[in-house]
């Protein structure tokens, strides 16, 4: 089964490498879905509850097409393509629904009010999904082959490949879009003072529209890469990936994209040493079992000793 | 009366259930009053609340079951376990003075996934929780032989376990809104509010935002770690599948809905929010009726409902059903902007 | 400027009162069982209790549908219990797989008269509801609680109709130093009651026959990433890793154990041995290899023909637990009918002699309440199937070598 480069003597280095990739993998994703909380949040100051839910729908609407797609026998680049468009199409109309129902009339309601229904619609993303794809975990057929790479004697299939070479070319794209577009500067100027904004003629309404279009397309890429890379989706698989994601957030210095990525990385990178070493560290009092753990408590001592995070600016602390 | 009454009354209306429901609905009308203390009067929000919940739940079932043979008297364990959970406070409050708003509440949410993880991995090296297994047979309320757990006959009136639980546990909830009022109207109180309105401006009037804070989390998470207590007697049984973060943002629900900072309101968001779940369980046998078979799910019906109702409450009454004064005062001044 | 605190107080509790009084009133004209003046027909009702909302619904959905089903056919069989004929029926309610939820459930169920409760799913809410289940005195058998605890109480209405895990775990241990040969073994568990109990269980077993622990691992019932510890334990070389927990983490821990080249066999309990486990897994899950309590499904009697019966009134397959929920009420049923009587106080002590051939095999409890040394088989994937391997008589070796 295995291709025969396999080295039977696992070096110290070698667990080493693999560990580093696991944790760039994972927390290339956690990139992706962070950077919906952070835009989000920079624009509006808001902690959108609901992103990591939408991310799930994300990944059951593309597991749906590529089930779909697939048993009629397309070649795989085309069901990747379309299952990803699908996703993208409902997750951004979803957004941009919740945005304008839901989030636009509490702008200046008492600051709690907004994430209270965050958690509601959070709540109802989760249901609305179990009533249309049931509670079951729902299997992802097998598109991509499991072609392996070997570096430095770390495995790696193509598919881990992509997913991190694609979520980099995200992440660099919506940095140049941020740094130099019209709207990106627009989305700059609202997060620094949306009435200022508003007086040079930015409408406001627009730009978190927008911001909210683009949160959630990157969220619904990132669902994609869920269900391809773990072989599966459950209704209520937005809810961890979404609070770690919002941990990496949180760690870059929310309201940061380059921080939001560099969040997510670190955070999967972290897990994964952590869970990896922790035993052999203290003889085997702590195990893996305090993974989650550690993610928070790096983020209680990061938020303690650099309250805005790595990357934040003290603007970023909204009053 | 009717506060006396009311077992006798829920029971014969509604049969036995609901009283529990009832008990239950006090548990958490004390739950919702401690974080009422730390996100409606100082404005901290925090996420994590249910860990003192649990840590004065652990604090009783440790020392009053077999897992250690121990079996200390109710009378020291509750404010032993209130006073744990306000260590635990005040460990949680010291490193995050310097955070505010949503940086806050993501710490407070990873405190309490914190707890939660290690009452579920403290079974090894040694074992002190007895891990994800809980903790069985735990002591109720009881002194020498007069057990809460047994059925008491007293004034032609039959006392079973949950007639005898909810006295207690209406004098324990009547204690914490009288401490909730007082507290309000107190020195404490209007150093609170004015640090959640404005903590510059409060540090500036001389008020210690520090001690003030500490305060407000170790009384918070007193009338958590009493609740706790009292509900490892009440179930005989702790686990940590009892003290998830859902449970955290039930808490919150409650204060929020009913209105930060007015304790009748989070009374009110307390009962309808332990009420309504239970009564939407119904929904079920009625579509059978109605409509011949069952569409959706009452269960999942139920948390759709529950989550529109949220939703919902935000927008039309963003400040809760009965907003507390001072809010009702600065919320009526916003609102033509939100328009 | 005090106000009062007692008004808001009443008014609040009378508002919830009255909330409830609504909804309560449409839906409960349901007639009381055993209703004394009609002697022909005679109104059973069964409890079943499960989630049936969050992560573990699906598992808790399959134990209700088994319980449906069960109380389907018997009706459909005109069973007769004391001369007269029996209506059965089922309250279902959903737990939540919350501790607190499962006692205020078990309290509902009491309060409706029910003869005899199907559940709960977990341990963590099979404990608690278990007490008032005993007060009330409903018998209760729990088709899926493997916690050892549950039975420990001394409840005499206490049952389960699933080896626990003392029970399987070293049947495991067993199995993997005898016959597989191996002598260094990882193990994982996913943090939950049933999948530590397991893994302890198996631990000790597999020590105690001259194999070592390489590694011992933790995951959450909740987690889909397992790259981090399968690495650490790729790099001690193990001849076997052994997950204790269910199939949605057993399915892509095997995945990714051969994504990073383990070639380890990989083993575990009766929560993932599913059809769900292959299709999760898809060609990964081949070799695999999983214990579960009963013969083989198709060398018992009416196994197969439950997976079609269940197949055809739910359009979908068994997931787990069903075949113990449907059995479950047929030792209930069977109980009742060797009582005569369908009062819990009078049919009680017939379910602790209960002697039956369910689908799940024969079943039997001891003194406690726990299955009979059931036969236990362990299975392997092969072909996209789940194949029997080998059926461990019942009391091979010493299965008390435990205590």
């Amino acid at each position: 089964m295995a291709p025969a480069t396999v080295p039977l003597p696992y070096s110290a280095m070698e667990i080493f490498a693999q560990q580093i990739v696991n944790g760039l993998v994972l927390g290339s994703i956690y990139a992706l879905v962070a950077l919906g909380y952070t835009m989000v949040y920079g624009i509006l100051g808001l902690i959108n509850f609901a992103h990591g839910d939408i991310t799930m729908v994300g990944a059951l609407v593309s597991l749906t097409v590529a089930q779909m797609l697939a048993a009629a026998g397309l070649p795989a680049p085309l069901v990747l393509l379309l299952a990803g468009g699908a996703a993208m199409i409902v997750c951004v109309s979803l957004g941009v629904t919740i945005e304008r129902v839901a989030y636009r009339p509490l702008r200046r309601a008492p600051r709690l009010a907004p994430l209270i229904t965050a958690i509601g619609i959070s709540i109802l993303l989760q249901y609305t999904a179990a009533l249309i794809w049931g509670k079951q975990y729902i299997a992802m057929p097998e598109i991509v082959g499991s072609a392996r790479i070997s570096i430095l004697g770390a495995q790696l299939t193509g598919l881990q490949a992509a997913i991190f070479v694609l979520a980099c070319t995200i992440m660099a794209a919506l940095l140049w879009f941020i740094r130099s577009s019209r709207m990106g500067r627009a989305m700059r100027a609202t997060a620094q003072n949306p009435d200022i904004a508003g007086l040079m003629g930015v409408n406001a309404n627009t730009v978190i529209a927008f911001t909210f279009v683009l949160g959630s397309a990157i969220g619904a890429v990132a669902g994609l890469m869920v269900v391809l890379y773990y072989g599966l989706g459950h209704y209520f698989m937005g809810f961890m990936l979404g609070l770690k994601a919002f941990t990496a957030a949180v760690l870059g210095g929310i309201g940061n994209v380059a921080g939001a990525m560099l969040g997510g990385l670190l955070l999967g990178v972290i897990e994964s040493l952590a869970s990896g070493y922790i035993g052999d560290l203290t003889g085997g009092v702590l195990g893996s079992n305090y993974r989650d753990i550690f993610a928070f408590l790096v983020l209680v001592l990061v938020l303690v000793l650099k309250p805005s995070g790595l990357m934040g600016q003290h603007s970023g602390d909204r009053v | 009366m009717l506060l006396l009454a009311a077992p006798f009354l829920i029971e014969s209306l509604l049969g036995r259930s609901w009283v529990r429901i009832t008990d239950v609905a006090l548990l958490f009308i004390m739950l919702a009053l401690g974080l009422n203390i730390v996100v409606g009067f100082a404005g901290l929000l925090d996420l994590g609340y249910i860990a003192f919940f649990a840590v004065g739940a652990y604090c009783y079932g440790l020392l009053a079951s077999p897992q250690f043979g121990l079996h200390w008297p109710f009378w020291a364990l509750l404010p032993l376990g209130a006073g744990v959970a306000a260590i635990f406070g005040i460990l949680l409050g010291a490193p995050t003075l310097r955070l505010r708003g949503d940086y806050l509440a993501i710490v407070t949410l990873g405190f309490g996934e914190i707890i939660r993880v290690l009452l579920n991995n403290l079974n090894r090296p040694v074992n002190i929780t007895n891990g994800p297994q809980g903790i069985t047979l735990i002591d109720p309320l009881q002194i020498d032989k007069f057990s809460l757990a047994q059925t008491h006959k007293a004034l032609g009136l039959e006392f079973t376990p949950v007639h005898s639980y909810y006295f207690v546990f209406l004098a324990c909830v009547l204690a914490c809104i009288f401490i909730s009022l007082r507290l309000e109207n107190s020195r404490i109180g209007r150093a609170w509010i004015a640090i959640r309105e404005d903590e510059l401006a409060a540090s500036a009037m001389g008020i210690n935002t520090r001690n003030m804070k500490l305060l407000a989390f170790a009384m918070g998470a007193t009338f958590g770690g009493v609740a706790g207590g009292l509900f490892a007697s009440f179930q005989g049984f702790v686990s940590p599948e009892s003290f998830h973060l859902i449970d955290s943002i039930m808490v919150l629900c409650m204060v929020v809905l009913g209105g930060m900072g007015n304790v009748a309101g989070v009374v009110i968001g307390a009962i309808l929010l332990t009420a309504l779940p239970e009564a939407l369980r119904y929904i079920g046998p009625l579509q059978q009726r109605w409509l011949g078979k069952v569409i959706i799910d009452p269960a999942d019906l139920r948390m759709l409902l529950f989550g529109l109702a949220l939703v919902l409450m935000m927008l039309l009454r963003p400040s809760g059903i009965r907003p507390a004064r001072r809010r009702r005062a600065t919320s009526a001044a916003n609102t033509p902007d939100a328009a | 400027m005090h106000k009062n605190p007692l008004p808001d107080f009443a008014v609040a509790l009378l508002v919830a009162t009255l909330l409830a009084a609504c909804s309560k009133e449409a839906p409960q004209p349901v007639p009381k069982a055993a209703a004394p003046s009609e002697p022909q027909m005679l109104n059973v009702k069964i409890g079943s209790a499960s989630p049936l909302t969050g992560p573990q619904a699906h598992i808790g959905i399959d134990i209700r549908n088994g319980v449906k089903l069960a109380i389907d056919d018997a009706n459909a069989a005109n069973i007769e219990i004391g001369g007269k004929k029996v209506k059965f029926e089922i309250v279902a309610e959903d737990d939540e797989a919350n501790p607190t939820k499962a006692t205020t459930v078990a309290q509902k169920l009491a309060d409706s008269k029910v003869a005899a409760v199907v559940g709960h799913f977990n341990s963590g809410a099979s404990i608690p509801a278990s007490k008032i289940y005993s007060d009330a005195g409903i018998p209760q058998i729990s088709p899926s609680s493997t916690n050892p605890k549950y039975t420990q109480q001394g409840f005499k209405t206490t049952f389960r109709v699933v080896a626990h895990d003392d029970q399987q775990g070293p049947t495991l241990a067993r199995f993997a130093a005898n016959t597989l040969k191996v002598k260094n073994v990882a193990v994982i568990d996913d943090s939950t009651a049933y999948g530590q109990g397991l893994a302890d269980a198996f631990e000790n077993t597999i020590k105690s026959l001259g194999a070592k622990i390489v590694a011992r691992e933790h995951t959450t019932d909740k987690d889909t990433d397992f790259k981090a510890i399968l690495t650490r334990i790729k790099g001690k070389k193990p001849d076997l890793i052994m997950f204790g927990g269910i199939d949605p983490q057993a399915a892509p821990m095997v995945k990714q154990m051969k994504e990073i080249a383990i070639k380890a066999k990989y083993i575990g309990g009766d929560g993932m041995q599913t059809p769900n486990f292959i299709k999760l897994a898809g060609d990964a899950s081949e070799g695999a290899m999983a214990s579960i309590p009963g013969l083989p499904k198709e060398q018992m009697p009416g196994g197969k023909e439950f997976l079609e019966k269940y197949k055809a009134k739910f359009n979908q397959g068994v997931e787990l637990f069903a075949p113990m929920g449907y059995d479950a009420v047929m030792v209930f049923i069977d109980a009742m009918k060797r009582a005569g009587s369908a009062d819990p106080a009078k049919f009680l002590p017939e379910v602790g002699k209960t002697s039956y051939q369910g689908v799940i095999g024969p079943i039997a409890f001891d003194d406690k309440g726990d299955l009979k040394d059931g036969p236990i088989t362990i299975y392997v994937v092969k072909g996209g199937q789940w194949v029997p391997l080998e059926t461990v008589k019942p009391n091979a070796g010493t299965p008390a070598a435990q205590k």
